[in-house]
């Protein structure tokens, strides 16, 4: 029997039963650490005060805030481009010249016409003073004829024959005024026509309307253009901004006065200051966005047209407000809120909602100061979920 | 009545011990293989589980969007949001791509969805969820991204904010979440080569740009690089709504075609990695018959190999059952030691595997059975082959 107890407890035998317990140990461990059995990790944080300054970004491209597109008023060839891109140009300089063809002929010809108006009008004058003349003969003899009547020295046929004699001198008369009439008529009209060809004339000159900048030349000489089609594109360097686009659904606080930050994509590390100058009224139906323009404050030097700008608004924000940190909002049946670990496990606590920034939401209620609430979590959290507080990633 | 089995492991412990432990690797690669499997299955279907959606509209007569192409207008949400039942809507779009980030570019699975809406990551380990509009991203930890690492993405750098876990495709490619609008871009925008090269060949083309008419020109530009389409809407519906019922209608009025959830875990496991699945299956169910012959040679020439101890044994009046008790107890000790050691191996290595390896405890439970039963059918044979041992090889050896 003590044989048998030596034999028992020799070193061997406690190699072994440490050894056995050192598996065991390993295996629990692991098991719990590692395996399907662990309960999840999480990281914790607390609810604190915090202020609050949101902001919505948006991006869009730097456009000018009025953009004039200069071409001829009808079809034309263009036979001169004065100005190129890039050039100052002032209010009223003549830019380019559209190919006239045959509108100089056409002058000619209506100063030929006015003129000859003028001639026509002479002669219906002349022609005038003749059935004066013939009028006042006829109304002498109707006078002579009626008064030898009255003393029966010739018959009533005679005297009616005078009658109409003078009658139709007169309507000859009114005739021929109504001629004249026509014929200064026909002078203005050649006239009226005249200048309508040197206005056509001067349409073909395309003229700044504004003193702006050039931005791009669409057509060069010898090009047909036709109506409406724009030769060149000015715009008013003072008045550019960035036309941006911002999702509808984060637009509701958005005022024309706020400070935004603008980047643009070729200078990523400098925010230029801006302000919003104007929501426009009408939104992009399709893209679901409403579009912002943020005026530059102060305008920088140089700005290209068409560059991708990204815009970032400041909206008012709350100051020492309970906020928790984003990532820790979860949803649960459509209702916001947060996960909280009671006793080791997960439990859904629904919070309402206030100002969101990037990184932290204010807490309107449902959880008081000092609390704390699941941030991280190793996997998708559920109600009842067994949970560990440990670091997820190393950081 | 002492215990015969202990004390021949206990003359043998350390070549006991260690065949104990060259089973269990065994083993353990055999609950590896069955890991693997079960991962490969539970990669198809965790972005299901994470996305959460009841229903998932795609184009008419295709199984997308990730067994197929399938491409739906942007704003078909809004119609769907009015049928009856519907509670939330989220367009989403999924591409595979290579995304680069400090010079080494990675195969990821990047996903558009809109914040608020179904689509997006569950839940994060690290960072914020995305709040602006535009250029940031959730990536999933696999990807060795980390929070304000830049990846560039087609022409435009975007920020990692956030990190999740366990977000992968089907194929086990890590996931990088972007807001909707870039995806779309991201999947639609061609490169700036081929962009400029287009516009040349329309410029050239008579039918398009045709003198007297400037605006056509513009107007097919424009077309041509903006894009309203999606792979596909994710509805969830509100409680009580009969999921089938809703995909039935979107499929009959909408022309659309709809699946439910467990159509779609049926498409991503039954379609989209049958044949890997299959493959690994095969190979599993070889790599256990064979771990289960290993096993039972093993006990058997350790038994053979005691065939003179066996014979003392017999010599002194020792009882068939007795020897039968031993030869028996000595097997399921070593399945048992074996199957502790696979186990615990198997947990070890796992998590060191390029694509995700899912041990489920009804695998372990399962292959701790199969274990014992095929140790006590291997001691069986060694048994009847002691039983036959002549008690006088004791002596004649």
């Amino acid at each position: 029997m003590t044989h048998r107890a030596v034999s028992f407890i020799n070193r061997r035998n406690l190699f072994l039963a440490a050894g056995f317990l050192a598996f065991a140990a390993a295996f629990v461990w692991l098991l719990a650490t590692r395996g399907p059995l662990a309960p999840a990790g999480i990281e914790q944080a607390a609810v604190t005060r915090a202020d609050l300054n949101p902001g919505v970004y948006g991006i869009g491209t730097v456009e000018a805030q009025r953009a004039y597109s200069v071409g001829p008023i009808q079809a034309g060839r263009l036979l001169r481009v004065m100005v190129d891109q890039g050039d100052r140009v002032e209010a009223g300089q003549v830019l380019a010249e559209i190919d006239p063809v045959d509108l100089r002929q056409r002058a000619d010809a209506a100063v030929s016409a006015a003129a000859r108006a003028r001639q026509a009008a002479e002669a219906a004058l002349a022609q005038v003073a003749e059935a004066e003349s013939r009028t006042r003969l006829a109304q002498a003899n109707l006078a002579r004829y009626q008064a030898l009547y009255r003393q029966n020295f010739v018959a009533k046929e005679m005297v009616d024959s005078r009658l109409h004699e003078a009658a139709a001198a007169e309507a000859a008369l009114a005739a021929s005024r109504a001629n004249a009439a026509a014929a200064q008529r026909e002078i203005g009209r050649a006239e009226a026509e005249r200048q309508g060809v040197d206005q056509l004339r001067n349409s073909l000159r395309l003229l700044s309307p504004i003193t702006g900048v050039v931005t791009t030349r669409e057509a060069e000489p010898g090009t047909t253009v036709v109506a409406g089609q724009a030769v060149l594109r000015l715009a008013d360097p003072a008045h550019l901004w960035v036309r941006a686009r911002v999702d509808q659904a984060r637009a509701q606080a958005i005022r024309v006065g706020q400070a935004a930050d603008i980047t643009m994509r070729s200078a990523p590390e400098m925010a230029l200051p801006g302000k919003v100058a104007r929501i426009e009224l009408q939104s992009d139906a399709v893209t679901e966005e409403r579009i912002v323009d943020v005026a530059f404050d102060p305008v920088p030097d140089r700005l290209y047209l068409g560059e991708l700008a990204e815009v970032t608004l400041h909206l008012p924000g709350t100051r020492n407000a309970l906020a928790v940190p984003r990532a820790a909002i979860g949803l649960r049946n459509d209702r916001s809120g947060v996960w909280q670990a009671v006793d080791g496990r997960a439990r859904f606590k629904p919070v309402q909602l206030g100002v969101q920034t990037a990184d932290r939401a204010q807490v309107v209620s449902g959880l008081a100061e000092g609390e704390r609430v699941i941030v991280y979590s190793a996997r998708q959290l559920d109600e009842g979920m067994r949970v560990r507080e440990q670091q997820l990633m190393t950081r | 009545m002492i215990n015969l089995a202990g004390r021949d492991i206990a003359h043998h412990l350390k070549s006991y011990l260690l065949t104990g432990l060259g089973l269990g690797l065994l083993i353990g690669v055999t609950l590896t293989m069955a890991g693997v499997y079960r991962g490969m299955v539970d990669d198809a279907k965790v972005l299901l589980r994470a996305v959460d959606a009841d229903v998932w509209v795609v184009q008419q007569d295709t199984l997308g969007p990730f067994a197929e192409p399938s491409s739906v207008p942007d704003d078909l949400y809004r119609a769907l949001l009015g049928l009856p039942g519907v509670a939330q809507a989220g367009n989403v779009a999924y591409l595979t791509m290579q995304v680069s980030h400090a010079g080494k570019s990675q195969r990821v699975m990047v996903a558009g969805f809109e914040p608020g809406k179904p689509g997006g990551p569950a839940f994060l380990v690290a960072g914020r969820p995305i709040a602006r509009a535009h250029y940031e991203a959730v990536a999933d930890a696999k990807t060795g991204l980390r929070v304000g690492d830049v990846v560039r993405i087609r022409r435009n750098d975007y920020t990692v904010v956030g990190l999740t876990r366990r977000m992968v495709s089907s194929n086990g490619d890590p996931m990088l979440f972007i807001p909707l609008k870039d995806a779309q871009e991201a999947q639609f925008l061609k490169d700036n080569d081929a962009i400029v090269e287009d516009r040349q060949r329309l410029t050239a083309n008579p039918a398009i740009n045709r003198p007297g008419q400037p605006g056509v020109l513009d107007a097919v530009q424009a077309i041509q690089t903006s894009s309203h389409k999606v792979n596909a809407v994710l509805l969830r519906l509100q409680p009580g709504a009969d999921a089938r019922a809703v995909a039935g209608a979107i499929a009959r009025w909408q022309r659309f075609t709809a699946y439910t959830r467990d159509d779609m875990e049926e498409i991503l496991v039954a379609k989209l990695i049958a044949t890997a699945a299959k493959q690994i299956g095969l190979f599993l169910a070889i790599l256990a018959v064979v771990s289960a012959a290993i096993v039972a040679f093993i006990i058997y020439t350790m038994t053979l190999g005691k065939i003179k101890e066996i014979a003392v044994l017999k010599l002194i009046g020792t009882r068939n059952r007795t020897i039968a008790a031993m030869i028996m107890q000595e097997a399921l000790g070593l399945g048992v030691i074996g199957f502790f050691v696979g186990k615990f191996a198997a947990t070890l290595w796992a998590p060191a595997f390029p694509k995700y390896v899912l041990l489920e405890t009804g695998d372990a439970g399962r292959a701790f059975v199969l274990t014992l039963v095929v140790c006590a059918l291997a001691s069986v044979l060694a048994i009847r082959a002691a039983l036959k041992i002549d008690p006088a090889e004791a002596i004649g050896g």
